[in-house]
């Protein structure tokens, strides 16, 4: 790493011409105070001196636990060694400041180098806490705050560790233990307060919190001190003593019991601190005692007499600290301690007067502690809104952090009730929130900064809004409500928005099918350069576009005359990683394997196929929600092996993968139920043979009903059907998911022939209007005339293209052949299913497994739990 | 335009195998043609390390890590090749980050860059 240092070792004022700044501490505030001085071109006009006590330049602490989760240290840099080179930054690593001589105005370093400064900012940061108990310095004990605290974390829990503790229930401790989990230890958390997060969280929230956290296997011990370590004859740790007479067996102790500023060096040498630590500054982040001297980030006592452990108000000094350099006006007032997290996979936020520490204020409180929930808001006695907490589910965090002091529009218990519960539920979007309102806390910027933004500069896009407005370029949590606001705005103000399909094609998917129907097109280059847009033609394309027109060229193959099979060709290397390798991909890099069992119907023999195939290769069972078997755990170069084994026995793909039919669901129908009107085993399995590997803009699921009784639940399909006296009701735009849907009624008493007659048209018809990835049911609701126009067009055949439609889908029936057996027969396409081009034996040794009732599951090589936000707020 | 010189080079190419530097030595890990452009294949090297490679439409060859940084699991090689303002990159077909082919960048997540491996075509 190149690292650019001063040649001489003291330097003179009278030598320097430019004045020079002097930063001590290059962590995240740090840097964020280069980046201000550079933009306000500050570095071009002084000299700027980094002191630097960490061998590495600034990095993103704040992902610090994403390392085990497998970020390297090189990827948490946050630090462009162009931008330093750039600017002409003398960053010194692995070289603190020592002592300040604020008389001769000087800062020597460990190096001896001494260097004259003109202003001096002090961004230090804090050190961990660790509580004066006996042990605490033996073998096995670490604190949780470098990247080098995480390396000999790492290296000990994989040497000589089994269990864990960690002593702090707090955001970091959590993050620590969660860590030490990951490492394969058992882990205990130690908490001094009766609950966890004891700062974010009151009981209610921390007993759901508790809930959810014991059930991923940590022992949590709260209300319990840690009193000695105890240590072995080699000095190494072997447990805890606690408070509550209980003793602990463990191999390490992670200290995570809070943080303290560290201004060791600022009361060397006179400036004041406060009376728990911190360095005192004023408004403008200048210190109280020495106004060439600044102090920033974590070690700073700001004005408001608080220090703040979180990066977004350190960031804000930088750019306080900054401006007043560049004799701007700036003030730093004080923040509020507004966070969301995600922590070992729950959400928690709280945001504004959480506690509820405001005169007179009321708790609206939701708890079910069964499913992890407690949200509370904490209302004043006008209804203000003035703060709250969630946790297990803090969804509608963005709007109500936004709401803080103000009276919401709708009444409180209404949102924090569940969506769907009797009387409340209220969803509130953004639109509800005044203009004041501040979406994005990280870059502080308020909805009508946003509109304007619009409005006034011409956005159309949420990347044109975020550059002009820095919006979402922090922490990134407002990004979805970003993007609410900006659709909402440009709708508002007529602007016309760009439907194209992606940045390559200026068509929806509509249009491109009809073009490529129209003129036969058999190629995706072929269709970007003459079709794509004008800056996309002769490019990559992208990953939307990409299986987008893959799709579409697999449902028009017959009709077009293009390559029969989605891996020929060209059309392989457009697939999604699913329909590439026939596969579904799982989190750690295998993929599950299902085969067809047309209706839910299974002969024993067939049973028992599967059960000795998932043993012979270790695979994970389940049966699926769409009556059928799926198997888990196969790695690429297996894939092929299995389904020789099931092709053998009759099997075939079951369009797991893919936007295709999944499984026409079944009944058992008349010929065992009492109650029974007609064969829907029967229906089931003809409807499925007849649609299966039909690739569509989302995936389709179907049902068959052998009575009204609706055993199949064929009216949450994307084409259900129900038996009647007479034949079959056919209904349409069902769905499940998320957004569940009743299917409507499209035909009545429809005879076999009739009934597949209009399913045919009534899918060829989606598959020929609808967007990409818009289920049947969001389709229906969105196409003008809804159901009746798709009932005027499939029934009545009001635009005359029922023929077309048939043919299409008489051409797709034709031409199916199994996708799978398809690549056994050729060489070429079986030369792909390898983990490794160099090593086709190889299998790839981080695909590993480890029981669980009596199966297996993943062994993540790496715990998920960096993925989660954190920030300040600043109130106005 | 570009059409033409994809077949040209590809054409050149032929027989020649791809080669990742391992130190002081070039690896060859397959022949040029195994690589369908857009698409990637996986290269186990000798100390473990796996390498996601790349042949784009213009028939430039790109070497990253293999491994996902947001999940930790070794598929980038089988992600989505595309183009933004002529740069190549890749998709994970996990949960769709892009990474700058070029440098490695994540272009979702600033603060995410993958390790760039040097690649050649002899
Ligand atoms: C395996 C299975 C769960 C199970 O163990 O039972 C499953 C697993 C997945 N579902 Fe499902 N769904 C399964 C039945 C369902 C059902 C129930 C049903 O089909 O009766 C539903 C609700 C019904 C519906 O779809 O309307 C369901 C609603 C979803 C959704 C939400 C769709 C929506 O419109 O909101 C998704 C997400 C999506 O497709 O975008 C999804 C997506 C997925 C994916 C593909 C997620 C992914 O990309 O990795 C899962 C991959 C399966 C795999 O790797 O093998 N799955 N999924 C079920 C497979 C059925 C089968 O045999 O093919
Ligand atoms: C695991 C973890 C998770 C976190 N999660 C979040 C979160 O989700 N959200 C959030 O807002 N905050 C979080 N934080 C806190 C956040 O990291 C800090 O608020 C932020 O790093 C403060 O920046 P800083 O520059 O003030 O201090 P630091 O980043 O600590 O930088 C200070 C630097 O100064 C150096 N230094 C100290 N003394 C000297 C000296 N004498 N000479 C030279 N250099 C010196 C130190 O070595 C250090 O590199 C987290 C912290 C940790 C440890
Ligand atoms: S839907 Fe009717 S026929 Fe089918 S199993 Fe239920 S009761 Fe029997
Ligand atoms: S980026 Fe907008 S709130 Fe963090």
């Amino acid at each position: 790493m190149p690292m650019p240092t001063t040649d001489s070792s003291t330097v003179s004022p009278s030598v320097t011409v430019s004045p020079t700044i002097v930063l001590v501490g290059h962590g995240m505030v740090g840097q964020r105070f280069l980046e201000a001085l550079a933009e306000r071109g500050l570095t071009s006009t002084h000299r700027v001196v980094v002191l630097c006590e960490e061998p590495r330049p600034a990095y993103d602490r704040v992902h610090l636990t994403s390392y085990f989760s497998g970020t390297s240290a090189d990827e948490l840099s946050m630090t462009d060694m162009e931008f330093i080179e750039k600017h002409g930054i003398e960053l010194r690593l692995g070289d603190p400041a020592e002592s300040v001589d604020r008389e001769a105005r000087t800062v020597t370093a460990r190096s001896g180098l001494t260097v004259s400064y003109d202003t001096l900012v002090l961004a230090t940061g804090s050190y961990p806490f660790v509580p004066p108990v006996p042990g605490k310095d033996a073998d096995g004990c670490f604190v949780y705050r470098t990247i080098e605290d995480l390396l000999a974390i790492e290296e000990w829990a994989k040497a000589r560790a089994t269990t864990g503790a960690v002593v702090g229930g707090g955001l970091l401790g959590l993050e620590a233990a969660g860590a030490l989990k990951g490492l394969g230890l058992d882990a205990h958390i130690v908490e001094f307060a009766p609950r966890l997060m004891p700062v974010q969280v009151d009981d209610g929230g921390g007993a759901a919190l508790l809930r959810t956290i014991e059930e991923m296997g940590l022992t949590v011990h709260t209300g319990a001190g840690t009193q000695e370590v105890l240590t072995g004859e080699d000095g190494a740790v072997t447990g805890m003593k606690l408070s509550n007479g209980s003793e602990l067996a463990v191999d390490m102790v992670v200290f995570s019991a809070g943080v303290r500023p560290r201004d060791q060096l600022a009361r060397d040498c006179g400036l004041e601190v406060g009376e728990r630590g911190g360095i005192a500054v004023d408004a403008s982040c200048r210190t109280v005692s020495d106004d060439r001297v600044f102090a920033i980030g974590e070690c700073a006592l700001a004005v408001d007499g608080r220090v703040y452990g979180l990066v977004a108000p350190g960031y804000e000094m930088a750019q306080t600290a900054a401006a007043t350099i560049a004799r701007e006006e700036a003030e730093f007032t004080g923040a509020d301690l507004s966070t969301k997290l995600k922590l070992l996979g729950v959400d928690v936020a709280s945001f504004g007067d959480a506690h509820g520490t405001a005169d007179g204020c009321l708790d609206v409180v939701y708890s079910d502690s069964r499913a992890g929930l407690y949200k509370k808001l904490v209302v004043g006695r006008d209804g203000t809104l003035l703060g709250g907490i969630l946790v297990g589910d803090a969804e509608a965090y963005g709007t109500l952090r936004a709401l803080t002091g103000s009276v919401p529009p709708v009444s409180p218990e209404s949102l924090v009730l569940p969506a769907g519960a009797a009387g409340g539920g209220a969803q509130l979007g953004p639109s509800a929130l005044p203009d004041e309102a501040i979406i994005c806390s990280c870059h502080n910027v308020t909805k009508g900064a946003i509109r304007g933004a619009v409005t006034d500069h011409q956005c159309v896009t949420v990347p044109e809004v975020k550059k002009c407005t820095k919006a979402g370029t922090g922490c990134g949590s407002c990004v979805k409500v970003l993007g609410q606001l900006v659709e909402a705005e440009l709708e508002a103000s007529g602007v016309e928005v760009d439907k194209g399909l992606c940045g390559c094609f200026g068509q929806t998917r509509e249009e491109l099918y009809e073009i490529v129907l129209a003129l036969r097109v058999t190629s995706y280059r072929e269709l970007l350069d003459r079709h794509g847009r004008e800056e996309a033609r002769g490019g990559d394309g992208c990953e939307i576009c990409k299986p987008s027109v893959a799709n579409m060229l697999a449902t028009l193959a017959p009709a077009i005359g293009a390559d029969a099979h989605v891996l020929d060709g060209e059309q392989s290397s457009l697939q999604d990683t699913n329909d590439h390798f026939l596969a579904n991909l799982q989190k750690n890099g295998s993929y599950s394997v299902v085969p067809r069992i047309p209706g839910g119907e299974i002969a024993p023999e067939k049973l028992i196929v599967i059960g000795e195939i998932a043993r012979d290769f270790g695979l994970y069972t389940k049966i699926t929600g769409g009556q059928r078997i799926d198997m888990f755990g196969a790695r690429v170069e297996q894939l092929p092996r299995i389904w020789a084994r099931l092709v053998d026995a009759g099997f075939e793909s079951g369009h797991a993968y893919g936007k295709s039919l999944r499984t026409v669901k079944s009944c058992v129908g008349s010929t065992w139920c009492r109650y029974g009107v007609q064969d829907s085993v029967r229906m089931a399995i003809d409807l499925e043979l007849r649609y299966r590997g039909l690739r569509s803009p989302h995936k389709l699921k179907s049902a068959v009903s052998g009575c009204a009784r609706e055993c199949a639940e064929a009216q949450s399909k994307d084409f259900g059907v129900i038996a009647t006296a007479n034949g079959w009701n056919l209904y349409v735009g069902g769905n499940g998911g998320a957004t569940p849907r009743h299917a409507d009624l499209l035909a009545q008493d429809l005879s076999d022939a009739e009934l597949v007659r209009l399913i045919d048209r009534f899918l060829m018809f989606y598959i020929r209007t609808a967007d990409r990835l818009e289920r049947t049911s969001v389709w229906l609701d969105r196409i003008p005339g809804g159901l009746d126009h798709v009932r005027d067009v499939v029934v009545h055949d009001s635009l005359g293209i029922c023929d077309d439609l048939e043919r299409l889908m008489a051409a797709h029936v034709a031409h199916y052949r199994d996708e799978w057996a398809a690549v056994l027969e050729d060489p070429e396409k079986l030369e792909r299913f390898v983990s490794f081009v160099n090593a086709p034996e190889t299998p790839d040794p981080t695909v590993a497994f480890v029981p669980e009732r009596g199966q297996i599951k993943p062994n993540l090589p790496l715990l998920q739990i960096g993925i989660r936000e954190m920030e300040g707020t600043a109130t106005r | 335009m570009t059409t033409a010189v994809a077949t040209a080079a590809a054409s050149t190419l032929v027989g020649t195998f791809v080669q990742l530097r391992a130190g002081e030595d070039w690896l060859p890990v397959c022949h040029l043609d195994r690589l369908v452009p857009g698409r990637g294949v996986a290269a186990l090297l000798p100390g473990g390390h796996q390498v996601a490679v790349f042949l784009d439409r213009a028939g430039r060859l790109h070497a990253v890590d293999n491994r996902d940084p947001f999940t930790g699991a070794a598929v980038l090689s089988r992600g989505l090749l595309g183009s933004h303002q002529g740069r190549p990159f890749v998709a994970s077909p996990l949960l769709k980050q892009r990474f700058d082919l070029a440098t490695g960048q994540c272009l979702d997540d600033e603060t995410v860059r993958l390790t760039t491996y040097e690649v050649r075509a002899a």
